[in-house]
């Protein structure tokens, strides 16, 4: 059987979307990024949400984010992002409102928004990926850099004593009454990225029956700023990230209740 | 005529909110602006208009919140006082980047810092000339009397939204705090789903059908030389608002030989200044700008035709006498331009503002100086 | 035995080069060329076209989502 004969359309399983718009991502080869702005523009095309979408975009890599996927966006200041899905969210109830952060973004110079956004269970979902550094900027040292990892700006490795230690933000939000379902993931493997999907699916179905914030962290990679080839990078992410920020759900609930795993 | 009733100028604001149609109100509490989020929570306008009222966890949550909501296309508003403004400063800036519509509220108490709660114009500088980073202007309503509480909110709107440009009601603590007769509006609807789609479905993130193409609210370009054009637009812009909305009240100008300009609780002291002053056979008018930004330049050029001097009465250091001197120079006149102030929250009397007239202006009223090109 | 065949197609010139999808692969389908396209990446290709069933792992984990995925049952 030739090639050109498997080619047809009805022989096609896997193509690109068609929410995801033809401009080229400024993404470096292999980031996650990449991954994860499929599985939203996969899943806002197959669950109907294009004319009830508007995203959230960061400051940080992500801050294209608005090229990419063929919906309404809005850019925010640096961390801003839940309180301005909160303003959309509020004037806008069935809009379906997510944000698309980085874990700069969100936890550091915007904890306290991510904090009070997710408390107030505001129906909107968080994405956020967490690579452990700052990427956009040139890889400093982000809120959850790693124990001993390098960046610019710990050239000797995180050093707890000077620079405290790397956080599990999610767990947090896991605490938080008005989070519905917290989970994290990553999109480093085929099964990992398929999961991920899942897990955004729920957490999207959640935001549209009003159960509260759902957030979902991606553990990620940052080949360029961990100065790793992306293969290489999957791995390290694999033998000292997930250990650190293990992966599956924190919390599946509806806001109000209680029910931390 | 409207509902008349006796009201504080913050209530009046949350009222005037709830009757214009206004779609939502973000704010946190801060002194001495509380009672619009008050008013409004009591009032549960919801239940009433629909219009959303939260309190948000600090003043950068809020102006972000406005940020996203305005961007929908909505009547969004904030109020706050000068230290939260500062906090709201970043956001202030994404808002002009952004070409936003929106209503912001200073109501003026004395800094620096954390400063008095007592009345202040000090924030003149910030609210007129950007107050954030980059090159921008808001519109700028300096309401003198708690019917101008009233009246600026709907036409703060009115101009945002003509402009794509942020509002901002520059009031003080005085004019917040301070209880008077109001006629209150008429209630107008709130715009229907329908109707932010026609006024402002161009631009407003709405949610896209696959008629349109997608919204993206940004101030970010990558290229400069895209963003040298965002700015010429910008500047374009605030030129077309200097022609076209510049707002002022003009006092016994006419003979005058000298010019009292002052704005808010200021205007009010000065005009009792004028009274005073004009029992005293002194030949004095008051100009009072009401649009801040855009600065009534050309009414200032006007009087420095035919004028001795001006004074410039701010609760602050002395701020706005800057744009008048700006003004009277770019007529070419030899005016004399002098500002007299008190600060840290006090408000000077009609008798020091004379006294400061007299003062200042002591050789041209010793000597009967005429203006002489 | 009904034996599922597949096929992949990689859009050359929006493939960053990455290896993920080579890395993804479960029959060893995929290499990178040897040449590079117009931007100087070398991009993915079948290698080794007969191996491929179609799973479409490589087109998941793609994050330039520049791979088409066939499948058909091999007469």
């Amino acid at each position: 059987m030739d090639i050109q004969d498997i080619i047809k359309p009805e022989n096609l399983v896997y193509q690109k979307t068609k929410l995801l718009t033809d401009t080229p991502m400024h993404y470096c080869p292999g980031c996650s990024h990449g991954v994860v702005h499929k599985i939203l523009a996969e899943l806002i095309d197959e669950m109907g949400l294009q004319d009830k979408s508007i995203g959230v975009a960061p400051v940080g890599c992500a801050v294209f984010a608005y090229n990419y996927i063929d919906i309404d966006w809005q850019e925010a200041a640096h961390g801003r992002a839940p309180a301005v899905a909160t303003g959309i969210s509020r004037v806008n109830p069935d809009a379906f409102v997510f944000t698309y952060q980085g874990d700069g973004d969100l936890a550091s110079i915007g904890a306290a928004e991510i904090m009070h956004a997710c408390n107030r269970g505001e129906n909107i979902l968080v994405i956020f990926i967490n690579n452990g550094i700052y990427g956009m900027t040139g890889g400093q040292m982000a809120p959850t850099t790693l124990e001993g990892m390098v960046t610019a700006t710990t050239p000797n490795g995180r050093n707890v004593e000077l620079n405290g230690y790397p956080m599990r933000i999610t767990n947090l939000i896991a605490q938080l009454p008005g989070t519905s379902y917290v989970t994290r993931q990553s999109v480093h493997t085929a099964g990992g990225v398929r999961k991920c999907k899942k897990a955004v699916k729920k957490a999207i179905q959640n935001v549209l029956d009003k159960k509260g914030t759902s957030f979902v962290e991606v553990v990620s990679t940052c080949n360029s700023g961990w100065k790793l080839s992306p293969v290489a990078s999957n791995k390290w992410m694999e033998e000292n990230m997930i250990p650190y920020y293990p992966l599956g759900d924190m919390k599946d609930s509806v806001k109000g209740e209680h029910s931390e795993n | 005529m409207g509902e008349i009733k006796l009201m504080k100028g913050n209530e009046v604001l949350a009222e005037a909110a709830i009757r214009c149609g206004c779609d939502g109100y973000f704010g946190y509490p801060i002194t001495p602006q509380s009672e619009v989020m008050e008013t409004l929570m009591a009032r549960e306008p919801w239940k009433e208009t629909g219009m959303v009222v939260l309190q948000a966890e600090s003043e950068v949550a809020s102006i972000n919140m406005v940020y996203g909501a305005a961007a929908t296309g909505k009547k969004i508003m904030t109020s706050s006082s000068s230290p939260g403004i500062s906090l709201m400063a970043e956001g202030i800036s994404y808002l002009a980047g952004a070409e936003l519509p929106c209503l912001l509220v200073n109501v003026q108490r004395g800094g620096p810092g954390l400063g008095t709660i007592q009345p202040s114009q000090a924030d003149y500088f910030q609210a007129v000339k950007g107050g954030g980073h980059g090159d921008y202007k808001l519109i700028v309503l300096a309401p003198s009397s708690v019917q101008e509480m009233n009246d600026f909110v709907d036409l703060g709107f009115e101009l945002a939204f003509k402009y794509r440009n942020p509002a901002m009601i520059l009031a003080d603590g005085a004019i917040g705090q301070m209880m008077e007769k109001v006629e209150l509006a008429d209630y107008k609807p709130r715009w229907t789903k329908e109707e932010v789609v026609e006024k402002n479905g161009g631009w407003a993130t709405t949610g896209k059908p696959s008629s349109r193409k997608k919204n993206v609210i940004t101030s970010l370009e990558m290229a400069s030389n895209d963003m040298e054009v965002r700015n010429i637009n910008l500047q374009a812009k605030y030129r077309k608002m200097e022609e076209e909305d510049v707002r002022y009240e003009a006092i016994q100008c006419d003979d005058a030989e000298f010019i009292l300009v002052a704005f808010g609780t200021a205007a009010r002291v000065c005009q009792k200044a004028v009274e005073v002053a004009r029992a005293k056979g002194l030949k004095v008018g008051l100009l009072r700008p009401i649009t801040l930004f855009p600065f009534p330049k050309t009414i200032i050029k006007e009087l420095a035709r035919k004028a001795v001097g001006f004074l410039s009465v701010e609760m602050s250091a002395g701020q706005m006498v800057e744009d008048i001197k700006l003004a009277v120079y770019d007529a070419g006149s030899n005016a004399r331009v002098n500002y007299f102030g008190r600060m840290g929250g006090i408000i000077p009397t009609p008798t020091e503002v004379v006294e400061a007239l007299e003062d200042k202006f002591s050789w041209e009223l010793s000597y009967g100086v005429k203006r002489s090109y | 035995m009904a034996k599922v065949i597949g096929a992949v197609v990689v859009d050359k010139e929006a493939c960053k080069g990455c290896s993920v999808c080579v890395e993804a692969c479960p029959h060893d389908v995929l290499a990178l060329h040897l040449e590079v396209n117009s931007k100087g990446y070398h991009y993915s290709y079948m290698q080794n076209p007969e191996a491929c069933v179609g799973c479409a792992n490589c087109g998941v984990v793609c994050p330039d989502t520049c791979i088409t995925v066939y499948r058909a049952k091999a007469s």
